[in-house]
Protein backbone atom coordinates (compact mmCIF):
# COMPACT_ATOMS: atom_id res chain seq x y z
CA UNK A 1 0.00 0.00 0.00
CA UNK A 2 1.65 3.16 -1.23
CA UNK A 3 -0.67 5.37 0.82
CA UNK A 4 0.27 3.89 4.17
CA UNK A 5 1.71 6.81 6.19
CA UNK A 6 4.18 4.57 8.03
CA UNK A 7 5.54 3.26 4.75
CA UNK A 8 5.88 6.78 3.41
CA UNK A 9 7.84 7.79 6.48
CA UNK A 10 10.06 4.73 6.13
CA UNK A 11 10.68 5.56 2.47
CA UNK A 12 11.59 9.15 3.35
CA UNK A 13 13.96 7.94 6.05
CA UNK A 14 15.65 5.56 3.67
CA UNK A 15 16.70 8.46 1.44
CA UNK A 16 20.29 9.63 1.74
CA UNK A 17 20.84 12.54 4.12
CA UNK A 18 21.92 14.79 1.25
CA UNK A 19 20.61 14.69 -2.33
CA UNK A 20 23.13 13.25 -4.77
CA UNK A 21 24.36 15.75 -7.34
CA UNK A 22 22.99 15.04 -10.83
CA UNK A 23 25.38 13.46 -13.35
CA UNK A 24 25.70 16.65 -15.39
CA UNK A 25 26.87 18.57 -12.32
CA UNK A 26 29.51 15.94 -11.52
CA UNK A 27 30.69 15.96 -15.14
CA UNK A 28 30.81 19.75 -15.19
CA UNK A 29 32.78 19.81 -11.93
CA UNK A 30 35.33 17.30 -13.15
CA UNK A 31 35.75 19.11 -16.46
CA UNK A 32 36.20 22.46 -14.71
CA UNK A 33 38.70 20.96 -12.25
CA UNK A 34 40.71 19.38 -15.07
CA UNK A 35 40.70 22.60 -17.03
CA UNK A 36 41.94 24.64 -14.06
CA UNK A 37 44.79 22.19 -13.43
CA UNK A 38 45.82 22.16 -17.10
CA UNK A 39 45.37 25.92 -17.54
CA UNK A 40 48.98 27.02 -16.85
CA UNK A 41 50.20 24.55 -19.48
CA UNK A 42 47.69 25.80 -22.06
CA UNK A 43 47.93 29.53 -21.31
CA UNK A 44 51.44 30.10 -19.92
CA UNK A 45 51.58 33.87 -20.55
CA UNK A 46 52.10 35.99 -17.40
CA UNK A 47 48.92 37.94 -18.05
CA UNK A 48 46.66 34.92 -18.43
CA UNK A 49 48.10 33.47 -15.21
CA UNK A 50 47.74 36.81 -13.43
CA UNK A 51 44.11 37.02 -14.52
CA UNK A 52 43.32 33.61 -13.03
CA UNK A 53 45.25 34.32 -9.82
CA UNK A 54 43.14 37.43 -9.29
CA UNK A 55 39.95 35.49 -10.05
CA UNK A 56 40.87 32.85 -7.47
CA UNK A 57 41.72 35.43 -4.83
CA UNK A 58 38.56 37.42 -5.44
CA UNK A 59 36.49 34.22 -5.52
CA UNK A 60 37.83 33.45 -2.04
CA UNK A 61 37.22 37.00 -0.84
CA UNK A 62 33.69 37.08 -2.22
CA UNK A 63 33.00 33.71 -0.59
CA UNK A 64 34.18 35.08 2.73
CA UNK A 65 31.73 37.97 2.33
CA UNK A 66 29.07 35.44 1.38
CA UNK A 67 29.55 33.59 4.68
CA UNK A 68 28.45 36.77 6.41
CA UNK A 69 25.77 38.06 4.03
CA UNK A 70 24.59 34.95 2.23
CA UNK A 71 24.60 32.60 5.21
CA UNK A 72 23.83 34.82 8.16
CA UNK A 73 22.22 37.82 6.47
CA UNK A 74 24.52 40.59 7.69
CA UNK A 75 25.87 43.14 5.22
CA UNK A 76 29.47 44.12 5.94
CA UNK A 77 30.82 47.19 4.16
CA UNK A 78 34.23 46.99 5.78
CA UNK A 79 35.59 43.64 4.69
CA UNK A 80 38.74 45.24 3.26
CA UNK A 81 39.96 45.69 6.84
CA UNK A 82 40.46 41.94 7.18
CA UNK A 83 42.16 41.80 3.78
CA UNK A 84 44.58 44.47 4.95
CA UNK A 85 45.13 42.87 8.35
CA UNK A 86 46.02 39.58 6.66
CA UNK A 87 48.41 41.32 4.30
CA UNK A 88 50.11 43.34 7.03
CA UNK A 89 50.30 40.61 9.67
CA UNK A 90 52.20 38.17 7.48
CA UNK A 91 54.35 40.76 5.72
CA UNK A 92 55.37 42.69 8.81
CA UNK A 93 56.27 39.49 10.64
CA UNK A 94 58.36 38.42 7.65
CA UNK A 95 60.01 41.78 6.94
CA UNK A 96 60.84 42.60 10.56
CA UNK A 97 61.34 39.22 12.21
CA UNK A 98 61.90 36.80 9.35
CA UNK A 99 58.85 34.72 10.32
CA UNK A 100 57.58 32.52 7.48
CA UNK A 101 54.44 33.99 5.86
CA UNK A 102 52.78 30.61 6.44
CA UNK A 103 52.90 31.34 10.17
CA UNK A 104 51.94 34.93 9.38
CA UNK A 105 48.92 33.61 7.52
CA UNK A 106 47.64 31.95 10.69
CA UNK A 107 48.51 34.96 12.86
CA UNK A 108 46.65 37.25 10.46
CA UNK A 109 43.61 34.98 10.53
CA UNK A 110 43.62 34.95 14.32
CA UNK A 111 43.95 38.75 14.53
CA UNK A 112 41.17 39.17 11.98
CA UNK A 113 38.88 36.83 13.88
CA UNK A 114 39.54 38.79 17.09
CA UNK A 115 38.95 42.09 15.28
CA UNK A 116 35.69 40.66 13.91
CA UNK A 117 34.62 39.70 17.43
CA UNK A 118 35.50 43.17 18.72
CA UNK A 119 33.46 44.84 15.96
CA UNK A 120 30.67 42.27 15.95
CA UNK A 121 29.93 41.86 19.66
CA UNK A 122 28.54 45.38 20.14
CA UNK A 123 27.10 45.90 16.64
CA UNK A 124 25.57 42.55 15.69
CA UNK A 125 23.03 42.75 18.51
CA UNK A 126 21.46 45.72 16.81
CA UNK A 127 18.78 45.22 14.20
CA UNK A 128 18.65 47.02 10.89
CA UNK A 129 21.52 48.76 9.16
CA UNK A 130 23.72 49.53 12.14
CA UNK A 131 26.12 46.72 11.37
CA UNK A 132 26.60 47.88 7.76
CA UNK A 133 27.20 51.47 8.88
CA UNK A 134 29.53 50.42 11.69
CA UNK A 135 31.67 48.23 9.44
CA UNK A 136 31.84 50.98 6.82
CA UNK A 137 33.12 53.50 9.37
CA UNK A 138 35.43 51.14 11.24
CA UNK A 139 36.84 49.95 7.90
CA UNK A 140 37.88 53.46 6.93
CA UNK A 141 39.11 54.10 10.46
CA UNK A 142 41.45 51.12 10.23
CA UNK A 143 42.76 52.39 6.89
CA UNK A 144 43.60 55.76 8.47
CA UNK A 145 45.39 54.07 11.36
CA UNK A 146 47.59 52.06 9.00
CA UNK A 147 48.29 55.12 6.82
CA UNK A 148 49.63 56.98 9.88
CA UNK A 149 51.40 54.13 11.63
CA UNK A 150 55.14 54.82 11.22
CA UNK A 151 56.26 51.38 12.42
CA UNK A 152 54.56 49.72 9.44
CA UNK A 153 55.63 52.39 6.95
CA UNK A 154 52.66 54.76 7.29
CA UNK A 155 51.21 55.99 4.00
CA UNK A 156 54.11 54.84 1.83
CA UNK A 157 53.66 51.29 3.06
CA UNK A 158 56.24 48.56 3.17
CA UNK A 159 58.24 46.54 0.68
CA UNK A 160 58.58 42.87 1.42
CA UNK A 161 62.28 41.96 1.25
CA UNK A 162 63.26 39.65 -1.60
CA UNK A 163 64.19 36.19 -0.41
CA UNK A 164 65.57 33.66 -2.88
CA UNK A 165 66.85 30.74 -0.81
CA UNK A 166 63.66 28.88 0.06
CA UNK A 167 60.76 29.97 -2.14
CA UNK A 168 58.12 27.70 -0.59
CA UNK A 169 58.99 28.69 2.97
CA UNK A 170 59.19 32.40 2.24
CA UNK A 171 56.28 32.27 -0.15
CA UNK A 172 58.10 34.07 -2.98
CA UNK A 173 58.51 32.85 -6.52
CA UNK A 174 59.43 36.12 -8.27
CA UNK A 175 59.33 35.71 -12.04
CA UNK A 176 57.45 32.44 -11.92
CA UNK A 177 53.67 32.80 -11.77
CA UNK A 178 52.70 29.13 -11.93
CA UNK A 179 53.39 28.45 -8.21
CA UNK A 180 51.26 31.47 -7.30
CA UNK A 181 48.58 30.14 -9.61
CA UNK A 182 48.39 26.83 -7.81
CA UNK A 183 48.63 28.41 -4.36
CA UNK A 184 45.74 30.74 -5.15
CA UNK A 185 43.75 27.88 -6.68
CA UNK A 186 44.42 25.75 -3.60
CA UNK A 187 43.43 28.55 -1.21
CA UNK A 188 40.19 29.19 -3.08
CA UNK A 189 39.44 25.46 -3.30
CA UNK A 190 39.98 25.07 0.46
CA UNK A 191 37.72 28.04 1.16
CA UNK A 192 34.94 26.63 -1.02
CA UNK A 193 35.32 23.16 0.48
CA UNK A 194 35.02 24.68 3.94
CA UNK A 195 31.84 26.59 3.08
CA UNK A 196 30.38 23.59 1.23
CA UNK A 197 30.86 21.57 4.41
CA UNK A 198 29.66 24.39 6.65
CA UNK A 199 26.33 24.53 4.84
CA UNK A 200 25.72 20.93 5.85
CA UNK A 201 26.53 21.35 9.53
CA UNK A 202 24.35 22.28 12.48
CA UNK A 203 26.11 25.66 12.62
CA UNK A 204 25.46 26.30 8.91
CA UNK A 205 21.79 25.37 9.21
CA UNK A 206 21.38 27.66 12.17
CA UNK A 207 23.11 30.52 10.34
CA UNK A 208 20.72 30.19 7.43
CA UNK A 209 17.81 30.21 9.87
CA UNK A 210 19.16 33.41 11.44
CA UNK A 211 19.46 34.93 7.95
CA UNK A 212 15.87 34.13 6.95
CA UNK A 213 13.99 34.77 10.22
CA UNK A 214 16.03 35.67 13.32
CA UNK A 215 13.05 35.55 15.70
CA UNK A 216 11.92 32.14 14.50
CA UNK A 217 15.52 30.94 14.82
CA UNK A 218 15.63 32.16 18.43
CA UNK A 219 12.36 30.37 19.18
CA UNK A 220 14.04 27.17 17.92
CA UNK A 221 16.96 27.46 20.32
CA UNK A 222 19.47 29.45 18.25
CA UNK A 223 21.52 32.08 20.11
CA UNK A 224 21.11 34.66 17.36
CA UNK A 225 23.75 37.29 18.07
CA UNK A 226 26.30 34.68 19.14
CA UNK A 227 25.90 32.91 15.81
CA UNK A 228 26.28 36.14 13.87
CA UNK A 229 29.49 36.98 15.74
CA UNK A 230 30.93 33.52 15.07
CA UNK A 231 30.06 33.82 11.37
CA UNK A 232 31.74 37.23 11.23
CA UNK A 233 34.89 35.82 12.86
CA UNK A 234 35.03 32.98 10.33
CA UNK A 235 34.35 35.38 7.47
CA UNK A 236 37.06 37.77 8.65
CA UNK A 237 39.60 34.96 8.96
CA UNK A 238 38.88 33.79 5.38
CA UNK A 239 39.24 37.31 4.03
CA UNK A 240 42.48 37.69 5.95
CA UNK A 241 43.94 34.57 4.29
CA UNK A 242 43.28 36.12 0.88
CA UNK A 243 45.06 39.28 2.05
CA UNK A 244 48.15 37.32 3.07
CA UNK A 245 48.29 35.58 -0.32
CA UNK A 246 47.83 38.85 -2.17
CA UNK A 247 50.63 40.62 -0.27
CA UNK A 248 53.09 37.79 -0.96
CA UNK A 249 52.07 37.96 -4.60
CA UNK A 250 52.59 41.71 -5.14
CA UNK A 251 55.36 42.02 -2.48
CA UNK A 252 54.33 45.51 -1.48
CA UNK A 253 52.07 46.83 1.25
CA UNK A 254 50.08 49.87 0.27
CA UNK A 255 47.46 50.92 2.85
CA UNK A 256 45.63 52.97 0.24
CA UNK A 257 44.98 49.86 -1.84
CA UNK A 258 44.79 47.08 0.74
CA UNK A 259 42.18 48.77 2.92
CA UNK A 260 40.32 50.48 0.09
CA UNK A 261 36.54 50.68 0.08
CA UNK A 262 36.70 49.38 -3.51
CA UNK A 263 37.59 45.94 -2.18
CA UNK A 264 34.73 45.93 0.31
CA UNK A 265 32.30 46.93 -2.43
CA UNK A 266 33.73 44.57 -5.05
CA UNK A 267 33.27 41.46 -2.92
CA UNK A 268 29.68 42.56 -2.34
CA UNK A 269 29.06 43.12 -6.07
CA UNK A 270 30.57 39.78 -7.05
CA UNK A 271 28.48 37.88 -4.52
CA UNK A 272 25.24 39.64 -5.36
CA UNK A 273 25.88 39.25 -9.09
CA UNK A 274 26.60 35.54 -8.87
CA UNK A 275 24.03 34.78 -6.21
CA UNK A 276 24.22 35.64 -2.54
CA UNK A 277 23.77 32.59 -0.31
CA UNK A 278 24.68 30.14 -3.07
CA UNK A 279 27.92 28.17 -2.98
CA UNK A 280 29.21 28.99 -6.47
CA UNK A 281 27.69 32.46 -6.91
CA UNK A 282 30.72 34.33 -5.51
CA UNK A 283 33.07 32.41 -7.84
CA UNK A 284 30.88 33.17 -10.84
CA UNK A 285 30.76 36.85 -9.87
CA UNK A 286 34.55 36.96 -9.53
CA UNK A 287 34.98 35.20 -12.89
CA UNK A 288 32.88 37.93 -14.54
CA UNK A 289 34.04 41.06 -12.72
CA UNK A 290 37.81 40.44 -12.43
CA UNK A 291 38.38 40.14 -16.23
CA UNK A 292 36.10 43.14 -16.71
CA UNK A 293 38.26 45.28 -14.48
CA UNK A 294 41.59 43.90 -15.80
CA UNK A 295 40.62 44.34 -19.46
CA UNK A 296 39.11 47.76 -19.00
CA UNK A 297 42.43 48.81 -17.44
CA UNK A 298 44.23 47.52 -20.52
CA UNK A 299 41.86 48.98 -23.08
CA UNK A 300 41.28 52.34 -21.50
CA UNK A 301 44.52 52.78 -19.56
CA UNK A 302 44.32 54.90 -16.40
CA UNK A 303 40.81 56.07 -17.21
CA UNK A 304 39.63 52.44 -17.31
CA UNK A 305 39.00 52.54 -13.58
CA UNK A 306 35.90 54.59 -14.10
CA UNK A 307 34.71 52.54 -17.06
CA UNK A 308 34.58 49.32 -15.05
CA UNK A 309 32.65 51.11 -12.28
CA UNK A 310 30.05 52.23 -14.82
CA UNK A 311 29.71 48.66 -16.08
CA UNK A 312 29.41 47.37 -12.48
CA UNK A 313 26.62 49.86 -11.91
CA UNK A 314 24.75 48.71 -15.01
CA UNK A 315 25.20 45.05 -14.04
CA UNK A 316 23.80 45.63 -10.57
CA UNK A 317 20.75 47.41 -11.95
CA UNK A 318 20.15 44.55 -14.38
CA UNK A 319 20.54 41.95 -11.63
CA UNK A 320 18.12 43.79 -9.35
CA UNK A 321 15.58 43.99 -12.16
CA UNK A 322 15.77 40.50 -13.60
CA UNK A 323 17.46 38.10 -11.19
CA UNK A 324 17.45 39.60 -7.69
CA UNK A 325 18.73 36.34 -6.25
CA UNK A 326 21.76 36.27 -8.53
CA UNK A 327 22.69 34.51 -11.75
CA UNK A 328 23.05 31.11 -10.11
CA UNK A 329 19.76 31.10 -8.23
CA UNK A 330 17.92 29.01 -10.79
CA UNK A 331 20.47 26.21 -11.01
CA UNK A 332 21.11 25.98 -7.27
CA UNK A 333 17.43 25.61 -6.51
CA UNK A 334 17.39 22.58 -8.75
CA UNK A 335 20.56 21.08 -7.34
CA UNK A 336 19.26 21.16 -3.80
CA UNK A 337 16.08 19.37 -4.71
CA UNK A 338 15.98 15.63 -4.83
CA UNK A 339 15.24 13.52 -7.86
CA UNK A 340 11.53 13.28 -8.57
CA UNK A 341 10.84 16.55 -6.81
CA UNK A 342 12.11 18.43 -9.80
CA UNK A 343 9.02 19.79 -11.44
CA UNK B 1 0.59 20.46 42.58
CA UNK B 2 2.18 23.21 40.53
CA UNK B 3 1.22 23.61 36.88
CA UNK B 4 3.73 23.23 34.05
CA UNK B 5 3.28 26.88 33.12
CA UNK B 6 2.48 29.50 35.72
CA UNK B 7 2.06 33.13 34.78
CA UNK B 8 1.84 35.35 37.83
CA UNK B 9 0.73 38.95 37.59
CA UNK B 10 2.77 39.86 34.50
CA UNK B 11 2.67 43.45 33.33
CA UNK B 12 4.13 44.92 30.16
CA UNK B 13 4.07 48.56 29.20
CA UNK B 14 5.10 50.04 25.86
CA UNK B 15 5.50 53.72 26.56
CA UNK B 16 2.10 54.92 27.77
CA UNK B 17 0.31 51.79 26.61
CA UNK B 18 -0.16 48.91 29.02
CA UNK B 19 -0.25 45.82 26.79
CA UNK B 20 -0.53 43.36 29.67
CA UNK B 21 -1.70 44.32 33.13
CA UNK B 22 -1.18 41.87 36.01
CA UNK B 23 -2.19 38.78 34.09
CA UNK B 24 -2.30 35.50 35.97
CA UNK B 25 -3.06 32.09 34.50
CA UNK B 26 -1.62 28.60 34.30
CA UNK B 27 -1.55 25.57 31.99
CA UNK B 28 -1.10 21.89 32.84
CA UNK B 29 0.41 19.06 30.87
CA UNK B 30 -2.27 17.45 28.69
CA UNK B 31 -4.41 20.55 28.77
CA UNK B 32 -5.49 23.05 26.11
CA UNK B 33 -5.73 26.63 27.31
CA UNK B 34 -7.25 29.07 24.84
CA UNK B 35 -6.66 32.81 24.86
CA UNK B 36 -9.39 35.01 23.43
CA UNK B 37 -9.83 38.73 23.16
CA UNK B 38 -10.31 41.43 20.52
CA UNK B 39 -7.36 42.79 18.51
CA UNK B 40 -5.03 44.71 20.76
CA UNK B 41 -6.12 42.84 23.89
CA UNK B 42 -2.50 41.81 24.51
CA UNK B 43 -2.59 38.15 23.44
CA UNK B 44 0.58 38.12 21.34
CA UNK B 45 2.43 40.26 23.88
CA UNK B 46 1.61 37.64 26.49
CA UNK B 47 3.21 35.00 24.23
CA UNK B 48 6.29 37.18 23.82
CA UNK B 49 6.58 37.53 27.60
CA UNK B 50 6.36 33.79 28.14
CA UNK B 51 8.89 32.95 25.40
CA UNK B 52 11.42 35.63 26.32
CA UNK B 53 10.98 37.92 23.31
CA UNK B 54 9.79 40.69 25.63
CA UNK B 55 10.74 41.31 29.22
CA UNK B 56 7.96 41.77 31.77
CA UNK B 57 7.96 45.01 33.77
CA UNK B 58 6.43 43.17 36.70
CA UNK B 59 5.29 39.68 37.62
CA UNK B 60 6.89 36.40 36.70
CA UNK B 61 6.63 33.35 34.48
CA UNK B 62 7.50 29.90 35.85
CA UNK B 63 8.03 26.68 33.97
CA UNK B 64 7.81 23.59 36.14
CA UNK B 65 8.30 25.84 39.17
CA UNK B 66 11.44 27.41 37.71
CA UNK B 67 11.40 31.15 37.11
CA UNK B 68 12.03 31.95 33.42
CA UNK B 69 11.31 35.67 33.43
CA UNK B 70 14.11 37.52 31.62
CA UNK B 71 15.62 34.34 30.16
CA UNK B 72 16.65 34.56 26.46
CA UNK B 73 14.29 32.97 23.87
CA UNK B 74 16.83 30.32 22.79
CA UNK B 75 17.31 29.25 26.42
CA UNK B 76 13.56 29.05 26.91
CA UNK B 77 13.35 26.79 23.87
CA UNK B 78 16.01 24.58 25.40
CA UNK B 79 13.87 24.35 28.55
CA UNK B 80 11.03 22.85 26.52
CA UNK B 81 8.85 25.67 25.23
CA UNK B 82 7.90 25.81 21.55
CA UNK B 83 5.92 28.52 19.78
CA UNK B 84 4.51 29.60 16.46
CA UNK B 85 4.10 33.17 15.30
CA UNK B 86 1.00 35.08 14.25
CA UNK B 87 2.94 36.53 11.35
CA UNK B 88 4.40 33.34 9.89
CA UNK B 89 8.18 33.15 9.77
CA UNK B 90 9.28 30.27 7.54
CA UNK B 91 12.96 30.06 6.58
CA UNK B 92 12.06 30.89 2.99
CA UNK B 93 15.31 29.87 1.29
CA UNK B 94 15.54 26.50 3.02
CA UNK B 95 13.56 23.42 2.10
CA UNK B 96 10.66 22.25 4.22
CA UNK B 97 12.74 19.40 5.67
CA UNK B 98 15.65 21.76 6.38
CA UNK B 99 13.28 24.16 8.17
CA UNK B 100 12.19 21.44 10.55
CA UNK B 101 15.76 20.18 10.95
CA UNK B 102 16.66 23.56 12.44
CA UNK B 103 14.11 22.82 15.15
CA UNK B 104 15.37 19.28 15.66
CA UNK B 105 18.95 20.57 15.97
CA UNK B 106 17.94 22.16 19.26
CA UNK B 107 17.95 18.61 20.67
CA UNK B 108 20.70 16.87 18.73
CA UNK B 109 24.04 17.68 17.11
CA UNK B 110 23.80 14.88 14.58
CA UNK B 111 22.41 15.77 11.16
CA UNK B 112 21.10 12.27 10.43
CA UNK B 113 19.18 12.18 13.68
CA UNK B 114 17.90 15.72 13.07
CA UNK B 115 16.59 14.68 9.67
CA UNK B 116 14.84 11.62 11.11
CA UNK B 117 13.17 13.71 13.79
CA UNK B 118 12.22 16.31 11.19
CA UNK B 119 10.64 13.69 8.93
CA UNK B 120 8.61 12.37 11.87
CA UNK B 121 7.37 15.86 12.70
CA UNK B 122 6.52 16.44 9.02
CA UNK B 123 4.59 13.19 8.87
CA UNK B 124 2.72 14.26 12.00
CA UNK B 125 1.54 17.52 10.40
CA UNK B 126 0.99 15.79 7.04
CA UNK B 127 3.66 17.71 5.13
CA UNK B 128 5.96 14.77 4.41
CA UNK B 129 5.24 14.88 0.68
CA UNK B 130 6.36 18.52 0.52
CA UNK B 131 9.67 17.92 2.31
CA UNK B 132 11.96 18.93 -0.57
CA UNK B 133 10.00 22.03 -1.57
CA UNK B 134 11.33 25.41 -0.58
CA UNK B 135 9.36 26.90 2.28
CA UNK B 136 8.48 29.92 0.15
CA UNK B 137 6.53 27.64 -2.20
CA UNK B 138 3.99 26.59 0.46
CA UNK B 139 0.45 27.90 0.90
CA UNK B 140 -0.54 29.72 4.09
CA UNK B 141 -2.14 26.61 5.60
CA UNK B 142 0.93 24.55 4.80
CA UNK B 143 3.19 27.22 6.30
CA UNK B 144 1.19 27.09 9.53
CA UNK B 145 1.71 23.35 9.68
CA UNK B 146 5.40 23.84 8.88
CA UNK B 147 5.78 26.23 11.82
CA UNK B 148 4.07 23.72 14.05
CA UNK B 149 6.33 20.88 12.85
CA UNK B 150 9.40 23.03 13.40
CA UNK B 151 8.35 23.91 16.96
CA UNK B 152 7.44 20.28 17.70
CA UNK B 153 10.83 19.07 16.47
CA UNK B 154 12.43 20.95 19.37
CA UNK B 155 10.70 18.42 21.67
CA UNK B 156 8.65 20.89 23.74
CA UNK B 157 6.59 20.14 26.84
CA UNK B 158 4.63 23.35 26.33
CA UNK B 159 3.61 24.74 22.97
CA UNK B 160 2.19 28.20 22.29
CA UNK B 161 0.28 28.53 19.03
CA UNK B 162 -0.69 31.93 17.69
CA UNK B 163 -3.84 31.95 15.49
CA UNK B 164 -4.11 28.34 14.49
CA UNK B 165 -6.98 28.68 12.04
CA UNK B 166 -6.63 32.34 11.04
CA UNK B 167 -6.27 32.94 7.31
CA UNK B 168 -6.38 29.30 6.25
CA UNK B 169 -8.72 27.52 3.86
CA UNK B 170 -11.92 26.54 5.72
CA UNK B 171 -11.55 22.92 4.59
CA UNK B 172 -8.23 22.52 6.39
CA UNK B 173 -9.59 23.63 9.77
CA UNK B 174 -10.78 20.16 10.92
CA UNK B 175 -7.31 18.78 10.21
CA UNK B 176 -5.66 21.52 12.25
CA UNK B 177 -8.03 20.87 15.14
CA UNK B 178 -7.16 17.19 15.02
CA UNK B 179 -3.49 18.13 15.29
CA UNK B 180 -4.04 20.29 18.35
CA UNK B 181 -6.07 17.55 20.03
CA UNK B 182 -3.41 14.94 19.35
CA UNK B 183 -0.78 17.21 20.96
CA UNK B 184 -2.94 17.28 24.06
CA UNK B 185 -3.25 13.50 23.87
CA UNK B 186 0.55 13.27 23.77
CA UNK B 187 0.63 15.08 27.10
CA UNK B 188 1.80 18.49 25.94
CA UNK B 189 0.48 21.64 27.49
CA UNK B 190 -1.05 23.64 24.64
CA UNK B 191 -1.74 27.36 24.85
CA UNK B 192 -3.41 28.79 21.81
CA UNK B 193 -4.66 32.10 20.57
CA UNK B 194 -7.71 31.66 18.40
CA UNK B 195 -10.37 33.92 16.94
CA UNK B 196 -12.70 31.18 15.83
CA UNK B 197 -14.96 30.95 18.90
CA UNK B 198 -16.75 27.82 17.76
CA UNK B 199 -13.40 26.01 17.58
CA UNK B 200 -12.26 27.44 20.87
CA UNK B 201 -15.38 26.49 22.81
CA UNK B 202 -15.10 22.94 21.52
CA UNK B 203 -11.44 22.13 22.12
CA UNK B 204 -10.22 24.32 25.01
CA UNK B 205 -10.23 22.95 28.54
CA UNK B 206 -9.92 26.42 29.97
CA UNK B 207 -10.18 29.83 28.38
CA UNK B 208 -8.38 33.03 29.29
CA UNK B 209 -10.28 36.11 28.12
CA UNK B 210 -8.32 39.35 27.75
CA UNK B 211 -9.57 42.85 27.13
CA UNK B 212 -7.40 45.96 26.85
CA UNK B 213 -4.50 44.14 28.44
CA UNK B 214 -6.47 42.87 31.43
CA UNK B 215 -7.73 39.43 32.33
CA UNK B 216 -11.52 39.53 32.40
CA UNK B 217 -12.17 35.81 32.81
CA UNK B 218 -10.31 32.52 33.20
CA UNK B 219 -12.07 29.17 33.46
CA UNK B 220 -13.86 26.38 31.58
CA UNK B 221 -15.50 27.41 28.27
CA UNK B 222 -19.06 27.12 29.55
CA UNK B 223 -18.27 29.47 32.44
CA UNK B 224 -16.42 31.99 30.30
CA UNK B 225 -19.21 32.02 27.75
CA UNK B 226 -21.69 33.12 30.48
CA UNK B 227 -19.36 35.76 31.87
CA UNK B 228 -20.98 39.16 31.59
CA UNK B 229 -17.69 40.93 31.02
CA UNK B 230 -16.73 38.59 28.18
CA UNK B 231 -20.12 38.92 26.52
CA UNK B 232 -19.83 42.66 26.80
CA UNK B 233 -16.26 43.02 25.65
CA UNK B 234 -16.11 40.41 22.97
CA UNK B 235 -18.94 38.09 22.13
CA UNK B 236 -21.69 40.69 22.30
CA UNK B 237 -20.07 43.49 20.36
CA UNK B 238 -18.34 41.90 17.40
CA UNK B 239 -20.20 38.57 17.44
CA UNK B 240 -17.25 36.34 16.57
CA UNK B 241 -19.33 33.33 17.59
CA UNK B 242 -21.12 33.33 14.26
Amino acid sequence: MADDPTLKLEAARAQPLWPRPPAWAVALGLAAGGFLIAYPAIFPSPFSLHLMIMIFLYALMAQSWNVMAGLSGQISLGHAMFFGIGAYAASVLFAKYGVSPWIGLLVGMAISALAAAAVGLPTLRLKGHYFAIATLLIGSGVQIVFSRWEWVGAASGLYIPIERTSPWLSFQFHGAKTPYYFLALGAAALGYLLVWHLRRTRFGFRLQAVRDEPEAAASLGVAVSGHKVLAFMLSGAMMSAAGTFYAQYVLVLDPERLFSLDISILVLLMTVLGGSGTLWGPALGAAILVPLSEYSRIWFGGTGRTVDLIVYGILIVLICMFRPRGLLSLIEDRLRRREGERA
Amino acid sequence: MTSLLEVQGVTKRFGGLTANSEITFDANAGEIVGIIGPNGAGKSTLFDLITGFERADAGEVRLDGRRITGVRPDRICALGVGRTFQKLKPFADMTVAENVMVGALARTHRMREARDRALEALAFVDLLERRDRFARELSTGQRKRLELARALATGPRLILMDEVTGGVDQRTIPGLIELVLSLKARGLAVVLIEHNMAVMMRIADRILALHAGRRIAFGPPAEVRQDALVVDAYLGSADHAA
